[in-house]
C-alpha cells in the first residue's frame, strides 16, 4: 500500500517544552487511521506539522509525497483540514464560510455541500459569533467533506458535538473510506477510535507508543473474563493472572492473552455455568500506556 | 466585594505594563507640553497677544477650545492637552473599560468567571474600580507634572481632575456600550462614535453659538473646568455624577441581559457566500470594509471642514500680529497654507493610525482554517496590506478633495482641488513606513505586534516635543513624519516620498519574508 503521510524522529520544542520527542506516524493510503493520545500528548502540534503550519525542527515529514513544509500551499490542495478549536469570522454567516473555504480549494461541490448541510442539521444563516463551539466545527467539518481533498486531517471533530451529530459524523467517514479517501482522526475519545479506524498510532508525551491494528494491539493485552464455575478452583498459582476475585464459584479476572488456552483447560475440568469474556476496550489500552507509569 | 477584589487584581495583573504606560505617557506629554510652553511666553504682554490671537482664530478654537484667561501662563500651556489631550484621554478610557468588559465576554474568559461563585455584578464592577483607580492616578500624576513644570499648583490640580473627569465619562459610557454590542470591536466603535461627536458639539459651542451646548459634552465639561482661569471646581460634582449615572445604568443593563449577549441584537445573513467571496483579498475587503467606509466618510467630512475654514485664518491673524505661532507649527510661507500644511499632515498621521490598525488584521486573522486552505503565506499577508496600503490613500485623497473643493469654492479657484489633492497625497509615504514597520514586526515577532504603537506614538511625540525640547536634529529625524514635504506653501521635494516609499517597500517584503519563515500562532 502507498503510504499518505510519513513522519520519523519528528522533533518539535516551543521554549523549553520539547511538544515531539521523536515521533513516528505511518498512513497508508485509503485507510482511517486513529490518532490517540490524552490531551498535551502532541496530536494537534503533529498535524500543524503535517499542514506546514509548523516547522519542524528534526525528523522527515512526507505527507502526499511532498514536504509540508515547502509545498504548503500546493498540497493544501489535497488536503482538508479540521482545527481542533475552530476560529471562524464572526461576521461571516456559516454558510459564506463554507463557500469561501470551497472556492479556495477551487472545486466546490454545491450538491454534497446542500447534503452535508442538511445532514448535519446546520443553519448556514446565522452570524458565525452566534455558533456554539459545536456548529462551528461543524461549519469546518462540511467544508472539509465537501471537499474532494485525497487527505483529511481531523483533530478531535466531535468535541461538542451531541450523540446523534456524532453517529452522523461515524457514517460519513464510513463513506470517505469507501470512497478511497485517506483519514487522519486524532482524538482521546476511544469509542470513536474504536467504531471507526482501522489503524491506530497511540502517543504519549511526544512519542509513539505504540502503533498497528486495534486487533494487534490487543494482541498485547489482557481478556478480562468472568465466570461461574460447578466447583471452586485456585486459579492464583496459574501463570498471566491479573486482578484475580473469587467468591464461591464465581471468579472475574484478567488473564494474558498467551495464557487463555490454560485458563479454559482449568475451568473446563472445574465445569462452566455461564461464562463471560470481552477483548480490553481502548480505555483500558489508554489505562495501560497511561496509568502505569504515573 | 471579596470576588470583585479578585477581578480587580486580575485585571491590574494583566494590564501591568498597558496601564503604567499609558498613564505614563499622559503625563510626559502634558509636563512636556507645559515646561516647553512657559518659557515662550515669559511676559503678560506676550500671553495676551497669543491668546487672543488663537482666540480669534474659529479653526483653532474649534481644534482646541478657548483660552479663557488671556493672562495665565498655564492656560495658554494646557490648550492642547484640555482639547485633544482631552479626547486621547478618552480613547484610553473607552479601551481600557471594553478591554475588561466586552472584550473578555466575547472572548469566552467572562464565562469562566461567571462560573465560578462570583456574583452577576462583579466583573462589570471590577473594570469600573479599575478605570476609577486608573483616572484618579493619573489625575494626581498630571497635576505633579504640571506643577514640577512650573504652573501654579491650584490649577494643576484642576487640570489633572478635568483630565480624570473625561476619562470617567467616557469609562461609563463605554460601560454601557458594552452591555449593547456584542463584539468588542463594535464596543470601542460606537464609542469611539459617541467621543467624535461631542468633540464637534464642543466644538460647535465654542467656534460658534449656543454656548450651553458645551455642557452637553463631556469634552466640554473638561475644558470647563477652566484650569488656571478660574479652577470651577464644582464641575467635578457633574463629570461625577454622570459617570456614577452611566456606571448604574450599566449594571441595571448587565443584570438583566444573558451571558455573551447584546441588546442590539445580530441579524440572520445570506446562506451562501456572494460569487466575488472567493479570494484572501475579497476575505480582508470583506472583513475590512465596514471600519473603512466610517474612516472614508471622517476623512472626507473632516477635509471639507477644514477647506472651508481655512481661508478664514489669515485674517485673524494679520489682526493679531500672533504670526509666528502657526508658523512654528508648520508651514512657511501664506498663513492659509501654513494652516493646511499643518491640518494635513496632522491628518496624515491620523491615516497611518488607520494604516497600521488594518494592517494588524493580519495577526488577528491569522487563522489555521485560512492557512490550511491553498492559500500561500504571501498571498495572505498581502490581502490586508492591500487593504491597509490602498485605505491610506483613499483616506488622503478624500481629505485632499474634501479640503481643494471645499477651500476652492470659497475663493473661487477650482485649481485648489488638485493643488491640496496633491499635498495630501504627499503624506501617505509616511504613513505607508508605519504599514511597513508593522508588517515587519508581525512576520518577526509577532508577540510584541502593539508595540507598533508605541513606535507611532513615540515618532509623534518626536515632531511635537523634539523641537522644543532641543532634540538633535538627528533623532528628530528618525520620524518618517519629520520628512514630508510641507505641502501646500514650500517647495516640493521630490527624493523623501520616494525614499519613504522605497523603505516602505522594503519592510513590507522583510516582514512578509520573516513571516513565510515562521511558525504560525
Amino acid at each position: 500500500m502507498a503510504t499518505a503521510i510519513s513522519v520519523s524522529g519528528l522533533v518539535k520544542s516551543f521554549g523549553r517544552t520539547r511538544a515531539l520527542d521523536g515521533l513516528d506516524l505511518d498512513v497508508a493510503r485509503g485507510e482511517v487511521h486513529g490518532f490517540l493520545g490524552p490531551n498535551g500528548a502532541g496530536k494537534t502540534t503533529t498535524l500543524r506539522i503535517l499542514l506546514g503550519l509548523l516547522r519542524a525542527q528534526a525528523g522527515t515529514v512526507g505527507v502526499l509525497g511532498g514536504d509540508p513544509w515547502r509545498d504548503a500551499a500546493e498540497l493544501h490542495r489535497r488536503i482538508a483540514y479540521v482545527p481542533g478549536d475552530v476560529t471562524l469570522w464572526p461576521n461571516l454567516t456559516g454558510g459564506e464560510i463554507i463557500d469561501l473555504l470551497g472556492r479556495l480549494r477551487g472545486r466546490a461541490d454545491a450538491g454534497r455541500r446542500a447534503a452535508l448541510v442538511e445532514r448535519f442539521e446546520l443553519d448556514p444563516t446565522k452570524k458565525a459569533r452566534a455558533y456554539s463551539t459545536g456548529n462551528r466545527q461543524k461549519v469546518a467539518l462540511i467544508a472539509a467533506l465537501a471537499s474532494d481533498a485525497e487527505l483529511l486531517l481531523l483533530d478531535e471533530p466531535t468535541l461538542g458535538m451531541d450523540p446523534l451529530m456524532e453517529s452522523t459524523f461515524r457514517d460519513c467517514l464510513a463513506e470517505e473510506r469507501r470512497a478511497g479517501r485517506t483519514v487522519l482522526l486524532s482524538s482521546h475519545i476511544l469509542a470513536e477510535v474504536e467504531a471507526v479506524c482501522d489503524r491506530v498510532t497511540i502517543i504519549r508525551a511526544g512519542r509513539t507508543v505504540e502503533t498497528g491494528t486495534l486487533s494487534d494491539l490487543r494482541h498485547l493485552t489482557r481478556t478480562s473474563v468472568k465466570a461461574e464455575l460447578v466447583i471452586p478452583i485456585d486459579l492464583a498459582g496459574l501463570p498471566g493472572v491479573h486482578d484475580l476475585r473469587a467468591e464461591g464459584t464465581t471468579v472475574s479476572l484478567q488473564i494474558d492473552a498467551a495464557h487463555l488456552d490454560d485458563l479454559l483447560k482449568q475451568f473446563a475440568a472445574a465445569g462452566v455455568r455461564s461464562l463471560s469474556s470481552h477483548p480490553p476496550t481502548l480505555e483500558e489500552l489508554f489505562l495501560r500506556h497511561y496509568g502505569e507509569r504515573r | 466585594m471579596n470576588a470583585t477584589l479578585q477581578l480587580v487584581r486580575l485585571a491590574l495583573r494583566r494590564d501591568r505594563l498597558l496601564l503604567p504606560a499609558w498613564i505614563l505617557t499622559f503625563v510626559v506629554m502634558a509636563a512636556g507640553s507645559a515646561a516647553a510652553t512657559v518659557p515662550l511666553f515669559p511676559t503678560e504682554s506676550s500671553r495676551i497677544l497669543a491668546a487672543n490671537g488663537m482666540n480669534a482664530m474659529p479653526s483653532l478654537v474649534a481644534l482646541y477650545g478657548k483660552i479663557y484667561d488671556p493672562t495665565s501662563v498655564g492656560a495658554l500651556a494646557i490648550i492642547k492637552m484640555g482639547g485633544l489631550g482631552a479626547a486621547l484621554v478618552a480613547v484610553f478610557a473607552i479601551v481600557v473599560m471594553v478591554r475588561h468588559t466586552r472584550a473578555d465576554e466575547q472572548a469566552g474568559r467572562l464565562e469562566l468567571v461567571g462560573a465560578t461563585p462570583v456574583g452577576r455584578h462583579a466583573p462589570l464592577a471590577a473594570a469600573v474600580l479599575v478605570a476609577l483607580g486608573a483616572n484618579v492616578v493619573l489625575a494626581v500624576l498630571t497635576a505633579s507634572g504640571l506643577i514640577a513644570a512650573g504652573l501654579p499648583v491650584e490649577g494643576s490640580i484642576v487640570f489633572g481632575l478635568a483630565w480624570a473627569s473625561v476619562g470617567l465619562a467616557f469609562s461609563g459610557i463605554a460601560a454601557v456600550v458594552s452591555q449593547l454590542t456584542r463584539s468588542a470591536r463594535a464596543a470601542v466603535g460606537l464609542s469611539s462614535m459617541v467621543l467624535g461627536v461631542v468633540y464637534v458639539l464642543r466644538a460647535i459651542a465654542d467656534a460658534a453659538q449656543p454656548e450651553w451646548l458645551t455642557w452637553l459634552s463631556p469634552i466640554g465639561w473638561g475644558q470647563q473646568f477652566r484650569p488656571y482661569a478660574g479652577n470651577r471646581w464644582w464641575v467635578l460634582l457633574i463629570t461625577v455624577g454622570f459617570a456614577a449615572a452611566a456606571a448604574a445604568l450599566a449594571h441595571a443593563l448587565a443584570v438583566r441581559r444573558d451571558l455573551g449577549a447584546g441588546l442590539l441584537a445580530d441579524r440572520e445573513g445570506p446562506a451562501t457566500a456572494a460569487p466575488s467571496l472567493r479570494s484572501p483579498l475579497a476575505l480582508a475587503w470583506r472583513l475590512q470594509r465596514g471600519p473603512l467606509l466610517a474612516w472614508a466618510a471622517s476623512f472626507l467630512l473632516l477635509g471639507l471642514v477644514f477647506g472651508n475654514i481655512s481661508s478664514t485664518v489669515g485674517e485673524f491673524f494679520d489682526a493679531q500680529g500672533a504670526r509666528e505661532l502657526i508658523t512654528a507649527l508648520g508651514g512657511t510661507s501664506r498663513l492659509t497654507d501654513a494652516f493646511l500644511s499643518f491640518e494635513l499632515s496632522m491628518t496624515g498621521v491620523i491615516a497611518s493610525v488607520y494604516g497600521v490598525q488594518a494592517a494588524m488584521r493580519l495577526r488577528g486573522e491569522e487563522n489555521e482554517l485560512l492557512l490550511a486552505a491553498p492559500v500561500g503565506r504571501a498571498r495572505y499577508a498581502l490581502s490586508h496590506l492591500t487593504i491597509a496600503v490602498l485605505g491610506c490613500a483613499l483616506l488622503m485623497a478624500l481629505m485632499g478633495l474634501g479640503a481643494g473643493i471645499a477651500h476652492g469654492a470659497q475663493i473661487g479657484d477650482p485649481g485648489q482641488t488638485w493643488r491640496l489633492l496633491g499635498a495630501a497625497l504627499v503624506q501617505l509615504p509616511a504613513a505607508w513606513v508605519l504599514v511597513g514597520i508593522t508588517t515587519v514586526v508581525f512576520g518577526a515577532a509577532p508577540r510584541v505586534l502593539a508595540g507598533v504603537w508605541a513606535v507611532l506614538l513615540a515618532f509623534v511625540l518626536l515632531g511635537e516635543l523634539g523641537p522644543l525640547l532641543k532634540l538633535d536634529p538627528w533623532v528628530m529625524d528618525l520620524s518618517p513624519f519629520a520628512h514630508t514635504p510641507k505641502l501646500p506653501g514650500a517647495a516640493m521635494e521630490v527624493a523623501p516620498p520616494v525614499v519613504l516609499t522605497g523603505i516602505a517597500l522594503m519592510a513590507v517584503l522583510a516582514g512578509v519574508t520573516a513571516f513565510r519563515r515562521r511558525d504560525l500562532g
